[in-house]
């Protein structure tokens, strides 16, 4: 599926520009992009290394495992693969928790350090994404936002008479969100299990 | 409403930052060793994750640059008026899950030119706040960990991210009319 849509956002792009007769935005288009990609890279790297450190403080403070078992009820019905006092359980509840009070600058490197943990469980091949993997990708990507922070920024800088008034309808489109990515993993699961 | 909102996200990290050296101290944990040891992996991941953004990030641009998206846009309008969504929005609407940055920067552009107050500022201000960038994340997340197979897992979120827009939509027509 990536493969599909990396190949046709190319091939499109480069025979749109070429009949629009402005071939050459693509190669500087093509050299922008790559220059994002390395600077998103680099900026990650502080942020990064400061959210490892601070969570293998909260790991070793036995916070992270306080917390996972608060919501352990959830988390186990979600990840059955996941064992109950694993360090992966731990960065899912705290990547999620970030999600949902807006903070993605938080989020992110908790998310990875998931991911890393989630590989450690990964049974099969290490190059194709396992079944708890995708579950913790659906819900990160759909996750119920409480406090969606940047947009109220914009909203405010624009003289907005009221710039939280979006915070009812955002919550309400998440949470159908979030609904339908659980049951949309646990049903493309299913069909996938069956499909070999 | 907006006091509680801003003040929670004011305070979230820096009480996380008070909270976790202080309980890691009273458990006889070496907070300094602790820290530096954490933070040691965190300059590889970080680097591990460049071939995978850049890879999406070409395609991306490239798509948005050749004005290939801007016909996507017209050839969808049809379709749009039917469920009472704005031309406004579709670029938003597309642009969400590839790019968070060039996503923000057409809400941005649509709550400027509408007004934050408008039908299609709020709608907008919505389908910001209520969806993540699908295709980033994954990129990022599975790129961090070496994992080129992705399975359904595109499918599932661009069916979630569907949702949110159509919910979006739904909801901003229920409440702030139009």
């Amino acid at each position: 599926m990536v493969n599909f849509v990396w190949l046709g956002m190319m091939v499109i792009g480069v025979l749109v520009a070429g009949f629009n007769g402005h071939i050459e935005v693509v190669t500087k288009a093509a050299l922008e992009g790559a220059q994002i990609g390395v600077q998103v890279a680099l900026d990650l790297i502080a942020i990064i290394t400061f959210w490892l450190g601070i969570m293998k403080l909260a790991e070793a403070a036995g916070l992270v495992r306080a917390l996972a078992r608060l919501v352990q009820p959830v988390t186990t019905f979600l990840f059955p693969s996941v064992p109950r006092e694993h360090p992966a359980m731990g960065a899912i509840v705290m990547n999620l928790s970030a999600n949902i009070l807006g903070l993605g600058n938080a989020a992110t490197p908790m998310g990875l350090i998931a991911m890393q943990e989630l590989q450690k469980l990964n049974r099969g091949d290490p190059k194709t994404a396992s079944d708890a993997m995708c579950t913790f990708l659906a819900l990160n990507t759909s996750c119920i936002t409480l406090i969606p922070t940047t947009i109220i920024g914009i909203r405010l800088i624009y003289g907005s008479a009221d710039p939280t008034e979006i915070v009812g309808t955002t919550v309400f489109a998440t949470a159908a969100g979030m609904t339908v990515a659980i049951s949309a993993d646990r049903l493309f699961r299913y069909i996938y299990s069956r499909g070999r | 409403m907006f006091g509680i909102v801003s003040d929670l996200s004011r305070w979230a990290i820096p009480i996380v930052l008070l909270l976790v050296p202080l309980i890691a101290a009273a458990r006889k944990v070496n907070v300094f060793e602790t820290f530096v040891e954490g933070a040691e992996a965190g300059f590889a991941t970080a680097i591990k994750t460049i071939p995978y953004l850049v890879a999406m990030l070409v395609a991306v641009s490239v798509f948005r640059a050749s004005g290939a998206l801007d016909y996507m846009v017209v050839l969808f309008s049809p379709v749009l008026s039917a469920i009472g969504m704005p031309a406004e929005v579709l670029p938003h609407a597309i642009m969400r899950p590839l790019s968070g940055g060039a996503a923000l920067g057409i809400a941005t552009d649509v709550v400027k030119t509408n007004g934050p107050d408008s039908f299609i500022g709020r709608l907008v201000s919505t389908m910001q706040g209520s969806s993540d960038t699908t295709f980033y994340v994954l990129t990022l997340y599975f790129g961090s960990v070496g994992i080129s197979r992705y399975r359904y897992s595109i499918f599932s979120g661009l069916t979630a991210d569907f949702t949110t827009l159509i919910a979006s939509i739904y909801v901003c027509h229920k409440v702030f009319g139009s």
